[in-house]
């Protein structure tokens, strides 16, 4: 797990971690049971894992080794 | 031109399913709807750019004959501050208060009070028989002074997010974002050589020829019906009934033809006016925005201050970069200043740098999307500075950018590694082009730059119907803004093994289809492409059963094949194949129509990286400058229909070198936009410019089965540092602010001379 500056204020400074999860919305009770506040904080960021950004995808797998990095929703014109 | 690779219908240009209605005047419009006993509303905008609303008193123009009904801001329901849009996009709260002010004006147009009418003429009357009291406030309009600690606030409740701690006073303000990696200092220090600019981008406007409008129509049981063109009717659904006070089931949305967008359709301005006519005055209401009203009250992209600074060693290896971005929001936050950092270095493989933005109200428009939104502004500072290095380093700017570029496997400045992309592939097109190859004409200059954007995937749904005779119809929910009719054809025929021309497909209203998410973020050949292919696979399974059923094997002893039925190999049935149209005749007899659906939310959107070069010529005695030849070059991943991916890729440079070379919002000391018509904001017309020539590279997107990335923004980020990186090769010195405008580039010169 990487964390950008935006989310330092609520894991306490923390940019990186080692979190079990099986998919997406795993990783966000994870998170919110670690740090409260940051899994909700996190609903509406988009993820990247092993590279691939997804939005909004509570179902997507995340393998043991996976890289995981939350960044703010890309939208578009 | 690409290849057709192993595909039969993907890669080839069939003629556009709408092109004959759109060049012949069928195609409907936001402005062509009508209905019986319908009236006309029309808008009281703000005659001040920042100021108090004392007192509206709407008695006069009540009483006037022919006028049904007056709204004010007292009309509409408080609504919560949802965000509108994840990547600086506004929020819902602020959306309220632009269509319609509460209590404060904070832009010169901003929208008080809107009647409804018999005509348009009593219309007018009656707004001027509004009478609006104002306590005129100090007009804040520079974004750096805006940003001071005793700047005169727009938004007393403007707290800036995006720090470690909420301020404790608010401010201008609105957002600050932080991208940060590697040890900037020393990095510099490790520079032979470092670059620094600072720019001002000018405010620009999308500039979509068709201006915005809209009817609506209220029933008794208080059920609305908005026909109006955007970017997304189900969004704009969900954002009038949020507005409105409805129910989405309340609301329906029908989508009409948009003769533009490019981002400024993706948020609603008249449809929640004309719904609270209607509801108010029991008829429908149809409003129109002139050409004026479009500049000066719907979002234009941000205004922005750069500075930026990068150094280099002198192989050109970068060894730093840093970016400090102050974007113009408007009256309302919303200035998307966060892709506009994660943008900036996404091309390069950088292990130092330093990205802040700010999203900073003033009292201007409240901006919109607009094509790769805050791409172009940060970029330019970006691609300005690298193109100074390689002339300080004697170095080809395109051999500088291929030694820093990004690859596969590359720590994107957002964070993860890219998957695959096209970035080098696009800068060794460069290299090798003809237009970059031949020599620069005598007293011209020649410019590059690259450019980048993201793409998203979102949510998209689609059905696909077989009718009797084996055609193909498709709904889907997508509005064509660039031709994606023909692109879901194309998917659909390619997917089914049937031809082009018989497939359909139609843009469902929202009772008729299922839920899509905006026209935006070049998402819809990728994700509604995606729905549509899963879609036509469900009709296959489909079909692979009703065959089986036919033949009395199972449902695995068939297999589709050039669109029919077929056994699978080695499957001893002696029968003939079945053809889409064989099986859609006994369909009856099968177990009814054949249909196929897929509604999902599209994931591993590629990124589009694209390279572009252009050749100016300047007139020395009058600062004109021509664009003498333009190439853009770009990552398509596969393209759908070759003819529209070229077009896209020709729109974006058209819009950039517009951006560049002579657009922008000119305001007078008192916040009034003094160019608010398309004689005086001068965007560029055919005979502007030469042919733009394109060149499509395809590094196939592997979250796709047929490849896409999208297309529709990257086009329009690199023309910007390209004509100005030209623009210093043709006058030696570089000119740092756009647009480059007769008046600018003269003042240039003779600055230059003295």
């Amino acid at each position: 797990m990487h964390f950008n500056d935006r989310l330092l204020p609520l894991t306490g400074g923390v940019r990186q971690a080692d979190v079990a999860a099986e998919n997406y919305r795993d990783l966000l009770r994870a998170l919110e049971a670690r740090w409260p506040g940051l899994g909700e904080a996190l609903e509406d960021s988009s993820v990247a894992v092993d590279g691939q950004i997804y939005q909004d995808a509570w179902l997507e797998p995340i393998g043991a080794d996976s890289e995981v990095h939350f960044l703010p929703r890309i939208e578009g014109g | 031109m690409a290849e057709a690779h192993d595909f039969r219908v993907v890669g080839t240009r069939p003629v556009r399913p709408d092109g004959a209605d759109k060049v012949t005047g069928r195609a409907q419009y936001g402005a062509d709807m009508n209905l019986p006993n319908m009236i006309y509303g029309k808008v009281l905008r703000s005659p001040h750019a920042h100021a108090l609303i004392k007192s509206i008193d709407a008695s006069k123009a009540l009483a006037m004959d022919g006028v049904y009904a007056v709204i004010t801001g007292d009309d509409f329901p408080t609504v919560g501050g949802g965000a509108l849009g994840g990547e600086g996009g506004g929020s819902m709260d602020g959306l309220a208060q632009n269509i319609m002010a509460r209590g404060k004006v904070r832009y010169h147009g901003h929208a008080v009070a809107a009647v409804a009418a018999k005509s348009l003429s009593v219309a007018d009357a009656a707004l001027a028989a509004i009478e609006v009291e104002y306590e005129k406030l100090e007009v804040v309009l520079d974004v750096l002074k805006a940003m001071e600690p005793d700047a005169v606030l727009i938004d007393e409740n403007c707290f800036t997010s995006g720090l470690p701690e909420k301020p404790e006073k608010p401010s201008n303000v609105a957002g600050v974002m932080t991208l940060a990696r590697g040890d900037l200092d020393e990095g510099f220090a490790q520079a032979d050589v470092i670059i620094e600019n600072e720019h001002v981008l000018p405010m620009a406007h999308q500039g979509y020829i068709e201006p915005h409008a809209c009817t609506a129509s209220v029933n008794e049981e208080g059920f609305a019906t908005v026909w109006a063109s955007s970017q997304g009717h189900f969004e704009l659904r969900g954002q009038v009934a949020t507005l409105t006070g409805k129910g989405i089931s309340q609301v329906k949305f029908v989508p009409l033809e948009i003769g533009g967008g490019f981002g400024g359709k993706t948020k609603v301005y008249l449809e929640p006016l004309a719904v609270m006519l209607s509801e108010k005055s029991g008829r429908p209401v149809k409003m129109m925005m002139t050409r004026e009203e479009v500049f000066r009250a719907t979002g234009p992209t941000s205004g922005t201050v750069a500075r930026v600074k990068v150094g280099a060693k002198n192989d050109g290896t970068i060894t730093a970069a840093q970016l400090w971005l102050a974007m113009e929001a408007g009256g309302f936050s919303g200035a998307p200043h966060m892709p506009a950092a994660m943008a900036v270095f996404a091309p390069y493989d950088l292990e130092n740098f330093k990205v802040e933005t700010f999203d900073v109200l003033v009292n201007k428009p409240a901006v919109a999307a607009y094509r790769a939104p805050g791409a172009p502004q940060s970029m330019h500072a970006m691609e300005v500075a690298l193109n100074e290095l390689a002339i300080t380093l004697n170095m080809d700017p395109i051999d500088l950018r291929m030694k820093n570029a990004a690859d596969e496997g590359t720590q994107a400045p957002y964070g993860p590694k890219f998957p695959v992309i096209g970035f080098k592939q696009c800068l060794e097109a460069a290299k090798k082009h003809p237009n970059y190859t031949k020599p620069v004409p005598e007293g011209a200059g020649r410019g590059v730059a690259a450019g980048f954007w993201f793409n998203i995937g979102q949510q998209s749904s689609a059905e696909v119907h077989i009718n009797d005779d084996g055609t193909v119809q498709v709904v889907e929910g997508s509005p064509d803004i660039g031709g994606s009719r023909a692109s879901m054809c194309i998917m659909a025929a390619e997917t089914l093994g049937v031809p082009y021309e018989a497939v359909r497909t139609i843009i469902g209203d929202t009772e008729s289809t299922g839920f899509c998410n905006v026209t935006g973020g070049s998402r819809t050949t990728f994700a509604t492409g995606l729905a549509v292919v899963r879609a036509c696979e469900d009709v296959i399974a489909s079909c692979k059963a009703r065959a089986a059923a036919t033949w009395g094997v199972d449902e695995d002893q068939v297999e589709w094949q050039d669109g029919q039925a077929v056994p699978a190999p080695g499957v001893n049935a002696d029968v003939k194949p079945l053809k889409l149209a064989d099986l859609a005749a006994k369909a009856h007899k099968t177990g009814g129509p054949i249909m196929g659906k897929a509604s999902l939310n599209a994931q591993g959107a590629g990124a589009s990286f694209a390279v572009n070069i252009v050749d100016l010529g300047i007139d020395r005695d009058t600062g004109k400058v021509d664009v003498l030849s333009y190439t853009a070059i770009q990552d398509a991943g596969i393209a759908i229909h070759p003819s529209y991916v070229e077009g896209q890729y020709q729109g974006g440079a058209v819009q950039g070198i517009g951006w560049a070379l002579n657009e922008e919002y000119i305001f007078n000391a008192d916040g009034v936009m003094e160019n608010a018509g398309f004689l005086d904001y001068r965007i560029p017309v055919a005979s502007d410019l030469p042919m733009i020539d394109t060149q499509i590279i395809e590094v196939p997107n592997p979250s796709h089965p047929f490849g896409v990335r999208g297309v529709g923004e990257t086009g329009i980020v690199a023309p910007l540092a390209a004509c100005t990186n030209a623009a210093r090769d043709a006058l030696g010195f570089l000119v740092r602010d756009l647009p480059l405008s007769p008046p600018r580039v003269l003042a240039a010169i003779d600055q230059q001379g003295a």
